[in-house]
């Protein structure tokens, strides 16, 4: 009963540090805005009360960041929470969101549309790249399953990720290769900012399409919760406690990687959220997969949206790249746990 | 605790690249009794306890628990009826006892949506099985801090509070030493549920087993009352060995003693 209530503390307190660095982000950029001034903004466009705003004020807070920060909660949130579950179901550590080659698949469809694009029209706007992306990362995803599947249509998990491997180096390669020969600086340059993921060309449609994702996925997936904590002796023992370990890898593997290209499609790829994430709240949480899922995703929420502010905050005048702030941040951190499993065991 | 009830294979084979690793068993266990799985190496018995477990399915032939088929049945609705202790369970993850134990409560579930953590029936039930187990007092120690008989009861533990009327066993007792050995077993036979365990110690087998089951090469060669099934000759037969079995001088169950590898005949 105590853990229950500690539980749900732990989550309404994740929550409410979302809640405020959501407006502490929005205040931030090239043009500061009080914590004040945002929430007065927040609250007239959610109609709670009359408030009277500036109109930049509103312009800045409401139709330029909140894009942006809302987008960043939400591919956060689905990052962790994809990671945790594919952690879970392969009994793999290193598992991230982009195991199954989403992340090869999806740049070899945005990189195509990007060089090309460039070569023959001068500029392609972000939809075709995203939908390019999507696309090329549902294509990476069946050709993955196609070479992992077993004849009974079991799905081995070191060979599934195995032949994410294979299928990343084979997309690796052709982007690559695409880059080079296009001998387009341009493109060069976008192809390299993709690779790093971004959140700043966001707009409310993509925002919205990506928050509705990220809530169905957690909602989905906390329905299975207590299956994946019967992962916890392996498949066997899973199996022994009514898991249909099967059908459930299936729908996990496939479902995470739907959202995963989702995610990659308007955000591109932003490492260590997926893998990082879960390892901490594991720390805080326990395994319990109940409370662990639900405190990923608000976890994973905040990391992206600070590190989407450090990305426009910490160089004036320019953004880093947020995949250089995740990986900067993360890297160091994840050495960290290495260090302190291997004084554990 | 739960009855037991009466488990009965027939005709069950299962196949492996084209080759029957089973074939042809029939078997039955009376409720509340423990059977003994017995057999060399590579004979069988790990495979029989996973069809018995419904971890495979069989290429023909079944299992009934009771009227029903198990193979027959929706995967959670199986997990209630059948508890499934390994040979040696390992995790990576940082499990305390208690919570391994609450792992046998996820086909009893049902609001699934839930972020609570136990029913107070499930913890009721999950003290139970952590007292019967006599892990109660490890119930906060973390799993990975555990020796190997604690780790054996503690997964027994789980398996009660699955609340099977089938509870199967994998050579449960390989990694402990000889007092965790009766421990455990005596603790099963305690249960009251229809067991069966694949065991190496024919000893053992003989102590705690009501029947014997012998599988050679895959078939059933023998099965019955282990002073009827376990002779001389069944087991130079079976194992190649020269045994005597005969009676305890403390109590009625057969007592094997073994002399040495059988001696070929003209070899």
């Amino acid at each position: 009963m105590t853990r229950t209530l500690g539980g749900l503390g732990a989550l309404a307190l994740g929550l409410a540090l979302l809640a405020a660095a959501m407006a502490v982000s929005l205040g931030v950029g090239s043009v500061r805005v009080g914590v004040p001034e945002v929430l007065e903004v927040v609250a007239r466009r959610m109609h709670l009360g009359v408030w009277d705003v500036s109109l930049l004020d509103d312009q800045i807070v409401w139709q330029l960041r909140m894009p942006r920060v809302l987008g960043a909660a939400a591919v956060g949130a689905a990052l962790a929470l994809c990671g945790a579950v594919l952690q879970s179901l392969t009994r793999n550590d290193l598992a991230d969101p982009y195991l199954l080659g989403i992340s090869g698949g999806a740049a070899v469809g945005a990189v195509t549309v990007i060089v090309l694009g460039v070569s023959f029209a001068g500029l392609v706007g972000s939809a075709a790249v995203a939908a390019a992306g999507f696309v090329g990362a549902l294509a990476a995803l069946a050709a993955v399953l196609v070479l992992a599947a077993g004849r009974s249509g079991t799905l081995p998990p070191t060979r599934t990720i195995l032949a994410g491997v294979a299928v990343g180096q084979v997309c690796a390669a052709y982007t690559s290769f695409l880059v080079i020969v296009s001998g387009d600086d341009q493109a060069a340059r976008r192809v390299l900012s993709w690779t790093l993921g971004s959140v700043a060309g966001l707009r409310w449609e993509s925002a919205v399409f990506l928050a509705v994702v990220a809530l169905v996925a957690t909602v989905g997936i906390l329905g299975v919760a207590d299956q994946l904590d019967a992962f916890a002796f392996g498949e066997a023992a899973a199996r022994s406690l009514g898991v249909d370990v099967t059908r459930l890898r299936w729908t996990l593997l496939v479902g995470t990687a739907l959202v995963t290209a989702c995610l990659v499609a308007h955000a591109g790829l932003i490492g260590f959220v997926g893998l990082v994430v879960p390892h901490i709240v594991r720390l805080v949480t326990g395994p319990g997969h109940r409370l662990l899922l639900p405190m990923c995703a608000v976890v994973g929420a905040i990391v992206l949206v600070a590190a989407d502010t450090i990305a426009r905050s910490v160089v004036d005048g320019q953004e880093v790249p947020i995949g250089v702030v995740t990986g900067v941040v993360g890297a160091p951190f994840f050495a960290w746990l290495l260090r302190r499993g291997r004084n554990h065991a | 605790m739960r009855e037991g009830v009466r488990l009965e294979v027939r005709g069950a084979t299962w196949r492996a690249a084209g080759r029957d690793i089973v074939a042809d068993i029939d078997l039955v266990c009376e409720p509340g009794t423990v059977t003994g799985l017995l057999g060399p190496n590579g004979s069988g018995k790990t495979t029989l306890i996973n069809l018995l477990a419904g971890q495979a399915r069989p290429a023909s032939g079944g299992v009934w628990v009771g009227a029903r088929d198990l193979h027959g049945l929706p995967s959670r609705e199986r997990a209630r009826l059948v508890g499934l202790v390994e040979q040696q369970a390992s995790t990576t993850l940082d499990l305390t006892v208690r919570e391994v134990v609450e792992l046998g409560r996820i086909p009893h579930r049902r609001g699934r949506l839930s972020v609570l953590d136990q029913s107070p029936e499930d913890t009721a039930v999950v003290d139970d099985a952590l007292r019967f187990a006599d892990v109660l007092e490890l119930a906060d120690r973390s799993w990975q801090t555990l020796s190997g008989g604690e780790r054996q009861r503690t997964q027994l533990a789980r398996a009660v509070a699955q609340r099977p009327a089938v509870l199967l066993l994998d050579e449960p007792t390989n990694h402990l030493d000889l007092g965790h050995q009766l421990d455990f077993l005596t603790r099963v036979r305690g249960l009251g549920l229809t067991t069966v365990a694949a065991l190496h110690d024919l000893e053992l087998a003989a102590a705690y087993c009501d029947r014997v089951a012998v599988l050679d090469a895959g078939r059933l060669v023998a099965a019955g009352p282990v002073h009827e099934v376990l002779t001389s000759a069944l087991i130079a037969d079976v194992y190649g060995v020269e045994a005597t079995v005969e009676p305890h001088p403390l109590h009625d169950r057969p007592h094997v003693r073994w002399n040495g590898p059988r001696q070929e005949v003209g070899a």
